[in-house]
């Protein structure tokens, strides 16, 4: 594949990287599709938007995120110098609400008085259900029976927040099934009801507009890094579910051609045992909910089921723009098993004092073994996307501690 | 583009125009609940009175269809169905039956999978008349309308109550067969319309295109059928049909002797409904 000028361009005005993306929409919601996406255009040549999105972000969430020298598990590693984006420090707990509090201001110009969001982690679902709250307006949040089970404390939060949580029994019971039946509430309400779509994936324009509220990540990073070390860092690192903690942190370096950027995907049990959620790895390209991407199938073209450790990973596809950037090089993509994400987990958390998100620990997993690879000048930015109190629970499981008993 | 061919949908819905009726429509998911009970209502459908066959492709993530489909999609899939087969069903069909047309309807990645130049050759070859994709909207028309009329396929549009007067003439641009009709905004086998807004929904249409129009979702009596085949030239009736099915299931999700002449019984009756209706 050639390369390109530039690679902020994206999408074309199909709705396109490349091949990937697109609207691959049944005709009951295109109407709304295209309205959301002149909106969308309209918010973002307003200063107003931008005016009340930045008040929120300040005073709501607290940006920006500091830009925090891990000095230990610099130490530790041996290498290059880490320093962590602590999106884990926004309101909420994770990068999830940049992106909801931009939607829900968009919904509120629309005039559209019901939410509908899909969650996995929960971190998408309490977002959401936190700016509803916020805003009074009703939300409708599905998720997953396996998700509900393994993100209790997510599911509480959101009940609080005075959000309905809808639990998806069909198919793999997890992020994938519950992207479904957010898609069934759409099509049957579409009149009065926005779809606040959580990554930076589904139908044109949400892969851009996701992208574009994530990109404050990213944007900070290059002001704090310039103050810190008085240049651009070398190295980036992030871990992709749908992949917009990642490309909120990329997006603003993609045309500086010396930055070397990775995304770490899941790769659960071993991409070798078939149990895991590594669309780029492991997968071919393929069409679901609204977007060619990535996708992990069968022979027939039927969707399989992803398997990770992390709830908010466990996707069988990829967000277009993350599938683009692949096939054209500019970003690296490996996987992360289970086992080496837990083991990132205690490390940070041992270390820094910081427990990560079982999502962010597969960021970490790769940044263990690269940094030691790396020269002691060499600035790498990890992106810590949210904080692990919502995973401990699982870990707990993992490590055979019985929580409230053994302890 | 213009579509100069013809297929069994323009001969039939000549003749239902001359016979002065509408038509009935049925739509069962291929391989539902196995591949050999599934052939054999296949087989008996046009006896039973369908007028078109609209032939499901099971899909594990039917995005716009409510549980009935959902399930009966799962139970073709758990039978090995795949896209091979259910052009090997059509391929059976047609030994028998070379007049009533068959549409496939599903969702795109398993024909993107297999290739879309490639499918359009084989479902061609085995007989299919056109094709509904219900993620394909006019947007994408060049992933598999474009490729399905050069190779002498109609790809039928779905129109819906939120398809505005603005839209549908994008929406009918390349449409040929038949244009269906989507009379609610929903989910497959949910709420159903009133006759008068079906009536009103047909007449906007009308305005934008010569073609036939067929009207489905939540249509499940064969008074309904009726009704909605006094106002529209079809009336497609899916998940009602698959109820029948799932009826007609035991304990472990096998057919029960005598499900297929139920489900036929059934076609019959709303086939009996359809044939009240005047023009």
């Amino acid at each position: 594949m050639s390369k390109p000028n530039t690679y902020r361009e994206g999408p074309d005005q199909n709705g396109r990287f490349g091949i990937f993306g697109g609207q691959f929409v049944a005709e009951t919601l295109m109407p709304l599709v295209h309205d959301v996406a002149e909106a969308y255009e309209a918010a973002k040549n307003d200063p107003e938007f931008a005016r009340e999105k930045d008040y929120y972000l300040a005073q709501y969430v607290g940006r920006p995120s500091p830009l925090y020298f891990a000095e230990r598990l610099t130490e530790e590693f041996g290498g290059a110098k880490v320093y962590l984006k602590r999106e884990d420090l926004n309101h909420t707990g994770a990068h999830k609400i940049n992106n909801t509090i931009g939607q829900i201001l968009l919904a509120r110009r629309m005039g559209k008085t019901r939410i509908i969001a899909e969650t996995g982690a929960g971190q998408h679902g309490v977002a959401t259900a936190t700016v509803c709250a916020l805003f009074n307006i009703p939300c409708t949040i599905y998720m997953g029976t396996k998700d509900i089970e393994r993100q209790a404390p997510n599911v509480f939060r959101m009940k609080m927040l005075g959000a309905e949580v809808k639990p998806v029994t069909v198919g793999s019971c997890s992020l994938k099934d519950a992207m479904n039946e957010a898609i069934r509430d759409w099509v049957t309400n579409v009149h009065d009801t926005y779809f606040l779509i959580g990554t930076a994936a589904g139908m044109h324009p949400f892969p851009m507009m996701v992208r574009d509220f994530q990109c404050v990540i990213g944007d900070e990073v290059r002001v704090q890094c310039m103050e810190a070390e008085g240049r651009l860092p070398d190295t980036l690192v992030a871990c992709i579910g749908g992949g917009s903690n990642a490309i909120g942190l990329f997006h603003p370096f993609l045309d500086e051609p010396d930055i070397r950027i990775i995304g770490t995907e899941a790769a659960g049990r071993g991409i070798e045992t078939g149990k895991h959620a590594a669309s780029l790895n492991a997968g071919s390209p393929g069409v679901l909910h609204g977007n060619r991407m990535y996708l992990l199938q069968d022979d027939d073209g039927q969707v399989l089921e992803a398997d990770s450790i992390s709830a908010g990973l466990d996707y069988p596809g990829i967000g277009p723009e993350h599938c683009w950037l692949h096939d054209t090089g500019r970003v690296e993509y490996v996987p992360i098993t289970d086992d080496e994400a837990l083991e990132a987990f205690q490390l940070m958390t041992r270390l820094e004092g910081i427990i990560p998100a079982l999502e962010s620990s597969h960021a970490l997993a790769y940044v263990k073994k690269l940094a030691p690879e790396l020269p002691k000048d060499n600035i790498l930015v990890m992106n810590l996307s949210g904080r692990g109190d919502k995973d401990l629970n699982t870990v707990a499981a993992h490590m055979g501690v019985e929580m409230g008993v053994s302890l | 583009m213009t579509v100069n061919f013809e297929t069994r949908l323009d001969r039939r819905f000549a003749k239902l125009k001359a016979e002065g009726r509408g038509g009935l429509v049925t739509f069962l998911t291929a391989g539902d609940p196995d591949p050999v009970t599934a052939l054999k209502i296949l087989k008996g459908l046009p006896a039973a009175g369908a007028d078109v066959i609209e032939l499901g492709m099971p899909f594990s993530d039917p995005m716009a269809d409510g549980p009935a489909i959902q399930a009966s999609s799962l139970r073709a899939l758990n039978a090995g169905m795949t896209l091979v087969k259910t052009l090997d069903q059509v391929r059976e069909f047609r030994k028998d039956d070379d007049e009533t047309p068959i549409v496939l309807m599903g969702y795109y990645n398993p024909v993107y999978h297999y290739g879309v130049d490639k499918f359009v050759k084989d479902a061609k070859a085995a007989g299919v008349d056109g094709l509904i994709v219900v993620d394909l909207p006019p947007e994408e028309e060049a992933e598999l309308c474009l490729p399905a009329l050069a190779g002498e396929i109609n790809f039928i549009f779905l129109t819906t109550p939120t398809t505005d007067d603005k839209r549908l003439p994008t929406v009918v641009k390349n449409a040929s067969g038949f244009v269906y009709y989507v009379s609610v905004t929903g989910v497959t086998g949910a709420a159903s319309a009133q006759v008068t807004d079906v009536e009103s929904a047909v007449a906007r249409i009308r305005k934008y295109t010569d073609l036939p129009i067929a009207v489905g979702f939540g249509i499940n009596t064969p008074q309904a059928a009726k009704n909605v085949a006094d106002v529209a030239d079809a009336a497609v009736v899916g998940s009602a049909l698959i109820k029948v099915i799932l009826e007609n299931l035991d304990k472990n999700g096998k057919a029960k002797d005598g499900l297929v002449d139920k489900v036929l019984r059934f076609a019959q009756q709303l086939g009996d409904g359809v044939r009240q209706s005047k023009k």
